[in-house]
């Protein structure tokens, strides 16, 4: 989905804020993580239907709360949604009845935690895409999960790798399917994904203001980023689906 | 009260410490969570993994080319060689500093991260303004960081999207010619391996 969380490229934000340094900023911050893992843990969700939670905040809120707020705010909505936890006794605290489901032990934790989740499996269908091939990242807005950032949608760029083929995060985050779909890394040129004439915001030097007055173009490139456009290149892991060819692409278009 | 032993300078608001406190009691009492469950994992996080993980993976790399050739070219069994491996970090990819090359790390949809080696993510790397600019305009991020590269530097920025987590192996400083392994892994920060810092020799300060 088009959602708060979708930020790369987005403007506004000023500098990076480095003055917290513990993992923790707080105490109910600590019990959030470890509920968050250890309700995950359940195996009632997986990860990307965590993600997709926190995902559907509200947009305002989303941006407005701490990072550990988002991971409460999707707890309490899977809770809710499989039924473990009523929206009661979110509100009450008190429990009405007890699910016939076995809290998860430290030794059993660390195994899990051990094994990961690796999402690695078997497609039946080999790759559509070569290394080096030119795609297109398709113009779809999903109003669900999906792991393609908006700044790509419609832009061109190059398969770097292949990452073998791996749980379809989008399908995973509907409804738990596992569907296999090649996982590829694709290479942008700073210039396709921003244009040429970027300037830098936030918290870099550049005044915009004395920029236009000083040379009297409203894309001034005093910033740090002196010709520099094209030697920052962004790549982004993409499946399959989320990809086209330049020809389909412009087709789809009706170019 | 537990939470009387720990002294935070950012206190949040009452409301939200009473909403986990209510969650975790009733998820307690549902039997759905275990107490001392959640007591490991916090700590797990906050003692345990951490960037020294990284630092000493590194370092290795730094001293055995075989290794280094290794962790380019499968990353997630040559970090599992080491002994980290598992959540967060099921599926790695090393990518190496050169001098043309910088690399650095962003999770724009998220905060993805590579766990294992690295621990949790910073604050600010799970913050709005990191994760909006470093796609955009890593150059300026970079110097806010107090990293000046060289204009003909290419920096390459991965937005770790799906599935892949990603470990920056940086270069090895100048002047460190004779350290041993251990020694480098402690000039190796948890920042050189997200790519937001340049690892430096640390010279002996002179006491005369």
């Amino acid at each position: 989905m088009n959602g708060a969380h979708d930020l790369g490229g987005k403007h506004g934000f000023g500098k990076i804020d480095r003055s917290q340094t513990a993992n923790f900023s707080a105490q109910w911050e600590e019990r959030v993580f470890a509920l968050t893992l250890a309700c995950g843990m359940l195996g009632r969700w997986n990860l990307d239907q965590s993600r997709s939670a926190r995902e559907q905040m509200d947009p305002a809120h989303y941006l407005n709360s701490s990072y550990y707020e988002h991971w409460l705010s999707g707890l309490e909505q899977l809770l809710v949604e499989q039924k473990l936890v009523t929206a009661e006794e979110l509100e009450s605290g008190l429990s009405q009845s007890t699910p016939e489901i076995e809290a998860v032990d430290p030794t059993r934790m660390q195994q899990i935690l051990s094994v990961g989740g690796p999402t690695l499996i078997e497609s039946a269908r080999d790759p559509a895409f070569a290394i080096g091939d030119k795609v297109v990242v398709v113009m779809d807005h999903p109003l669900s999960h999906t792991r393609a950032p908006g700044y790509t949608k419609g832009k061109t760029g190059t398969i770097v790798s292949h990452h073998g083929a791996h749980i379809y995060a989008d399908q995973h985050a509907l409804n738990g399917q596992k569907v296999a779909e090649h996982l590829y890394g694709v290479r942008f040129e700073a210039t396709a994904l921003w244009g040429a004439r970027r300037e830098a915001q936030g918290g870099a030097k550049v005044n915009r203001n004395t920029a236009e007055q000083n040379t009297g173009h409203a894309c001034s490139h005093d910033s740090g980023d002196k010709n520099t456009g094209n030697r920052e290149p962004v790549f982004v892991d993409l499946f399959e689906p989320y990809l086209q060819t330049v020809t389909e692409f412009k087709k789809q278009l009706g170019a | 009260m537990a939470e009387e032993k720990h002294h935070h300078h950012h206190a949040p608001p009452s409301e939200i410490e009473e909403r986990v406190k209510r969650l975790e009691a009733l998820l307690v009492e549902k039997n759905l969570v275990d107490t001392q469950t959640l007591d490991a994992l916090v700590d797990t996080y906050e003692n345990r993994v951490g960037p020294k993980n990284g630092a000493r993976v590194v370092a290795r790399a730094w001293v055995d080319e075989t290794y280094r050739e290794q962790l380019l070219g499968d990353a997630t069994s040559a970090i599992k060689e080491m002994g980290y491996a598992g959540r967060q970090g099921e599926h790695m990819v090393c990518v190496a500093n050169t001098p043309d090359i910088h690399n650095m790390v962003v999770c724009t949809l998220c905060s993805c991260y590579p766990w294992p080696v690295l621990g949790l993510p910073p604050t600010w790397y799970k913050a709005s303004s990191y994760r909006a600019r470093a796609v955009s305009e890593p150059r300026a991020v970079l110097q806010e960081f107090g990293v000046h590269l060289p204009d003909e530097t290419e920096i390459r920025v991965w937005d770790s999207t799906a599935e892949i987590r990603y470990l920056v192996l940086p270069m090895r400083p100048q002047g460190t010619e004779g350290m041993s392994q251990e020694q480098l892994a402690d000039l190796v920060t948890r920042d050189a391996m997200i790519g937001v810092a340049v690892p430096e020799a640390n010279l002996p300060t002179r006491q005369s």
